[in-house]
């Protein structure tokens, strides 16, 4: 069958993982809709409850892109000081990059003789 | 004029065609913006047209030569004897990369009817674009060293062209300039390279070159030239940062051509590895610099595409970050060549991954190149922290983004996945350690995606939005065009590694038949 992707140590067939999602996900809504229903929609029963606190508004409440993954960007830290350092934007730079890879690969391709 | 005729001739008809097209859209304009855009849109359908017919024939009936300036009794490769003529040679790789091109092109040109619209000189964009293409199928055909200059020099100087377009944007002439810059000076050591080949052998023909090369100090120095500036002009790291500066201050559709000139460029260093110096060389140690190259490109790419805000940046870095699969791919494959066992039980599938995955690039990077341009479009800005609950206005829009980055992070049912399964798997064997980083350069992307995609289309709707709209029908059909391939390829990933990515890399490894169907037995 066209779908099946056959690798050195098995296969891939997207159809059939398709088919296992559709069942994990009708799976999913089936006990959803074992749930309460008795609610009442756009009442304080539906409203976010923030200790007490009122709710702020929408606008102020999306949570910007510089904001995603502090925790991570503050953790490796030091290692994004360095590579951002080594991004300078200066073409010079570019051209200074280009000119050490030739110069390593020259040395092991052409003068140590590696090839 | 017969289907035969166009056959024999499609490889000089698929550059003539877009050459003769560039150089008359002046004088097209005259007869008004309609039929300029029509005329661009016809010969890229037409061209997509052609290049399917020329696929199919060379995956059905082996490669195709097309001679220039030879006497009629010798156009057929076997009749040839010297070589000094201008060859073009369309085998299963070059065919392979000439569907991407012309695909991306198509998608290119149907974006650009709405998204280029409000620009002035548009004439001048078209022209560019047609040469862009120009550049990429010459690259892609050409059997000759000298030639591949050339066309690597006519596909930078349109591009650099399209990239300061719009020059209004302050920072459009400086991603030029710099593009610019990289280039030329990429594009003189392949000519140095050249030179090097041609005072040794008397011959700029890569078939020829490839049966005399002896591998002396000379072969080596050109070695290195044509690996370090094609390296760089694929994007490898640490030659990559060039790429986001370019990119991302292109207008989309030209932000996605740049894409597959980068893949052109790496089908250029295969051709070199594969092709002109192949067996001949040390494979290990050429694939384990294609590893090293890879691993560092992976990583550095994407790490570097976290903290990005402009949303075409982050991207960008994905982008550099892909390329490093397809090196690690091809690297184990080609390191592999000397153990024809291990090469048979999963070299080979190595590189077919290492393949597919290009072509399953060029697919989600250039659907979300487009989104990038369609939100550009409508809310003029590329900082991510400025967007915000898009996905309520441009639903068509968010759903194309959401598919561009499951793919792109490897996530299944999508191509991204059918492709990156298939290095992991091969790879894994080779070196499990290569493999794990691979996986989890995988997460690092999905993690940035949803970045983009949290920042841009989800949360509530801001204020400022109020009045945003989808995008016009030709961005989207140009954006579904992509999701539609990205779907496809990846619920019938079998279908297209049998039918395109299997004669790409037969064709590309098979160093002998490369040579005998050029120069004879």
């Amino acid at each position: 069958m066209q779908s099946i992707l056959t690798t050195p140590s098995g296969y891939w067939d997207p159809l059939m993982w398709l088919f296992g999602l559709a069942v994990a996900i009708g799976f999913a809504l089936f006990i959803r809709s074992l749930g309460q229903k008795s609610y009442n929609k756009e009442t304080d029963q539906t409203k976010p409850f923030i200790s007490g606190n009122p709710e702020v508004s929408k606008s102020e409440s999306h949570v910007k892109a510089s904001n995603l993954y502090w925790g991570f960007m503050e953790s490796l830290k030091s290692y994004y000081s360095k590579i951002m350092r080594f991004h300078t934007g200066n073409v010079n730079d570019y051209v200074l990059l280009l000119v050490f890879v030739i110069a390593v690969m020259f040395l092991i391709i052409v003068l140590a003789g590696v090839i | 004029m017969s289907i035969d005729w166009l056959l024999i001739h499609s490889p000089a008809l698929i550059i003539a065609i877009p050459l003769f097209a560039a150089f008359t859209m002046p004088l097209i304009k005259k007869l008004g913006n309609k039929t300029r855009n029509g005329v661009a849109f016809a010969t890229v359908l037409l061209i997509e047209i052609l290049v399917i017919m020329l696929a199919k024939d060379v995956f059905a009936s082996g490669a195709r030569s097309y001679v220039f300036g030879a006497e009629p009794g010798l156009t057929l490769p076997s009749g040839y004897i010297v070589p000094i003529r201008i060859l073009f040679h369309v085998d299963g790789m070059s065919a392979f990369m000439a569907i991407i091109s012309a695909t991306i092109a198509l998608v290119a040109v149907i974006y650009s009817l709405k998204f280029m619209e409000k620009e002035t000189a548009l004439d001048r964009y078209y022209l560019l674009l047609l040469l862009m293409m120009v550049g990429m199928f010459g690259m892609e055909f050409t059997a000759d060293l000298f030639n591949m200059f050339v066309f690597l020099e006519v596909l930078s100087i349109a591009s650099c062209g399209l990239v300061a377009y719009r020059i209004h944007l302050a920072d459009a002439p400086e991603g030029a300039l710099k593009f610019m810059v990289i280039s030329s000076i990429g594009a003189l050591m392949v000519l140095l390279a050249t030179g090097f080949l041609y005072g040794q052998y008397d011959a700029l023909n890569i078939a020829q070159l490839a049966k005399e090369l002896q591998f002396n100090f000379i072969d080596k120095i050109a070695l290195v030239l044509l690996l370090g500036a094609f390296a760089m002009k694929c994007g490898s790291f640490p030659m990559h940062q060039w790429v986001p500066d370019t990119y991302s201050v292109a207008p989309a559709p030209i932000s996605i051509l740049l894409v597959v000139s980068t893949q052109v460029s790496l089908y250029a260093l295969f051709r070199v590895v594969f092709t002109l110096y192949g067996i001949s060389s040390n494979v290990v140690v050429v694939g384990w610099y294609l590893i090293v190259l890879g691993l560092s490109t992976l990583f550095i790419g994407v790490t570097m595409a976290i903290p990005q805000k402009d949303i075409k940046r982050l991207i960008s870095y994905l982008g550099v970050s892909q390329i490093g699969y397809m090196l690690i791919a091809v690297g184990v494959g080609f390191s592999l060549f000397a153990n024809p066992v291990e090469f048979e039980i999963y070299g080979f599938r190595a590189i077919e991954g290492g393949i597919f995955q290009l072509i399953n690039d060029s697919m989600y990077m250039g659907l979300l190149f487009l989104v990038s341009g369609a939100l550009y479009y409508r809310i003029g800005t590329r900082n991510l922290d400025s967007m915000g609950g898009l996905a309520r206005p441009m639903k068509v829009t968010s759903i194309c983004f959401l598919i561009g980055s499951l793919a792109i992070a490897g996530i299944p049912p999508f191509n991204g996945f059918a492709s990156k399964f298939m290095i992991y798997e091969t790879v894994y064997r080779f070196n499990p350690i290569i493999s794990i980083v691979a996986m989890l350069v995988s997460v690092l992307t999905l993690a940035a995606m949803f970045r983009a995609f949290s920042a841009a289309f989800m949360g509530p709707s801001l204020p400022e939005f109020k009045e945003v709209r989808e995008v016009p029908k030709s961005m989207i059909l140009g954006m579904v065009i992509l999701a539609s391939i990205v779907v496809f390829f990846g619920l019938f990933p079998s279908l297209i590694v049998d039918n395109l990515v299997e004669p790409a890399v037969r064709a590309l490894i098979s160093r002998p038949s490369y040579i005998i169907s050029l120069l004879g037995g």
